[in-house]
């Protein structure tokens, strides 16, 4: 079985367990109680956010791995992690304003976290233009390892100081050090999505992972 | 270490000279930085809006974008008669490479902000007279930082597609930090405020510089290897 098989097989799971999220939030969760139908959207947007947040993370990683070791296989990993980091951040910037709307009133607002996963796209979008840019495979990793190291190191710092500015969004109830704040129904049905955005994750970048050694070795 | 910030000196002294022969890049970036800041002028309505209120941004975003039309011509220099081969091939650490660029290019801006900053109060009206040396600490902060990674960025966006475009794409993302703490600290001087409450923001200025120019310093070499 080819690599792009497997990460296909792997998708299509994701996707189903997907089906289960989507019946879980709607018939097995209760309404919140003062956003209504809206905080539906929450089961799909912080799975989305994670997914695209390990992908940076996953980036940063494999360039680092990249310079010290030269190994093309790093670079293909980061090159396909950004791609599917991407999509994921197309996701979490779309439901976000559309829950915005109806809980805070405004499609958008210049919050800490919100204009931290715009600079996060941005990165995304940055870095693979700078792939594009560069025809000679060997410095095209070194030049987009040092820009995925760049990038992760800058996340902490845009986080900082925007968040100097003021903050609306939500603050963290999962993780944080008290004891998760939700229900445990909606816990439970938000960690069984962490995992199935997780396994998405994992089946797209072996679909994408499979593409670039194909290139590589046409 | 000594040798580093030697050959270091040598390469920004280089780039200076070369500057100060031709001028022609100095200038331009200059009269950039004035429209820029005439531009910013006309973009606001004098009678609905305080000038104060807009002062910080304009600042900050002016000295940004002259930043980075600067950057653009620091390896560009490099690129005419393979005069980077050259350079690689000098019995000096690639390091000193990037850090004397650093130095010219901060050398460059420097002198640029330090031409546009009487403008500015000029045009704008912006009393600074007695937080001036508390400002040019603060802008001095944002712009090392700002230009340590530009330096590095520059350095590979001229072998790519696109040079020009590339590097303001790459790169805006990496001035939200400095821009953001350079304006909320510039609004608390020019509204009067004691330096005492924008000492957070000079603190994690200070430590965006240190970073950047560490790991900038650290992966330079990566840019450059054949």
């Amino acid at each position: 079985m080819t690599l792009a098989s497997r990460g296909r097989a792997v998708t299509v799971v994701a996707l189903l367990l997907l089906v289960g999220v989507y019946i879980r939030a709607l018939a097995f969760t209760p309404l919140e109680r003062f956003q209504g139908a809206a905080q539906k959207i929450f089961y799909l947007h912080v799975p989305a956010a994670w997914s695209a947040m390990l992908a940076m993370g996953l980036v940063g990683l494999a360039s680092v791995l990249y310079l010290l070791l030269k190994d093309p296989r790093f670079d293909r990993f980061a090159a396909a992690s950004a791609e599917v980091g991407t999509a994921f951040c197309v996701v979490m910037l779309t439901t976000g304003p559309l829950w915005a709307r109806p809980v805070w009133g405004t499609w958008w607002t210049w919050d800490a976290r919100l204009t931290l996963t715009l600079f996060l796209f941005f990165l995304y979008i940055g870095y693979l233009l700078l792939r594009q840019a560069v025809a000679d495979p060997g410095m095209r990793g070194r030049y987009s390892a040092v820009l995925g190291i760049c990038g992760t190191v800058l996340l902490p710092f845009i986080h900082l100081s925007v968040y100097l500015f003021r903050t609306l969004h939500p603050q963290p109830i999962v993780l944080k050090p008290s004891a998760p704040s939700l229900p445990g129904v909606m816990l439970v049905t938000l960690l069984y999505s962490f995992g199935v955005f997780t396994l998405l994750y994992i089946g797209f970048v072996m679909q994408r992972y499979a593409v670039g050694e194909g290139d590589a070795h046409a | 270490m000594s040798d580093l910030l030697r050959h270091a000196w040598n390469i920004a002294r280089k780039d200076l000279v070369i500057e100060l022969r031709s001028r022609t890049a100095f200038v331009s970036t200059l009269v950039f930085t004035v429209l820029v800041l005439i531009v910013f002028n006309f973009g606001r309505d004098p009678t609905a809006t305080a000038v104060l209120d807009l002062a910080p941004g304009i600042l900050c975003v002016t000295f940004t974008f002259a930043a980075m039309l600067a950057l653009n011509r620091a390896f560009q220099l490099e690129l005419e008669n393979q005069a980077l081969e050259g350079l690689l091939l000098t019995p000096i650490s690639r390091r000193s490479i990037y850090l004397g660029k650093l130095f010219a290019n901060l050398a460059f801006v420097g002198l640029v902000e330090a031409v546009g900053l009487p403008l500015f109060v000029v045009f704008f009206n912006v009393p600074v007279g007695h937080v001036l040396p508390a400002l040019a600490g603060l802008i001095a902060l944002s712009t090392i930082g700002f230009v340590a990674v530009g330096t590095l960025f520059s350095a590979m966006v001229i072998r790519t597609r696109f040079a020009e475009l590339m590097l303001p794409v790459l790169q805006l993302p990496f001035s939200i930090p400095p821009l953001v703490l350079a304006v909320l600290a510039t609004a608390k001087l020019f509204t009067g405020r004691p330096l005492d409450e924008s000492l957070g923001y000079l603190k994690l200025l200070a430590a965006y510089d240190i970073v950047f120019i560490g790991l900038s310093t650290l992966l330079f070499p990566a840019t450059v290897e054949e």
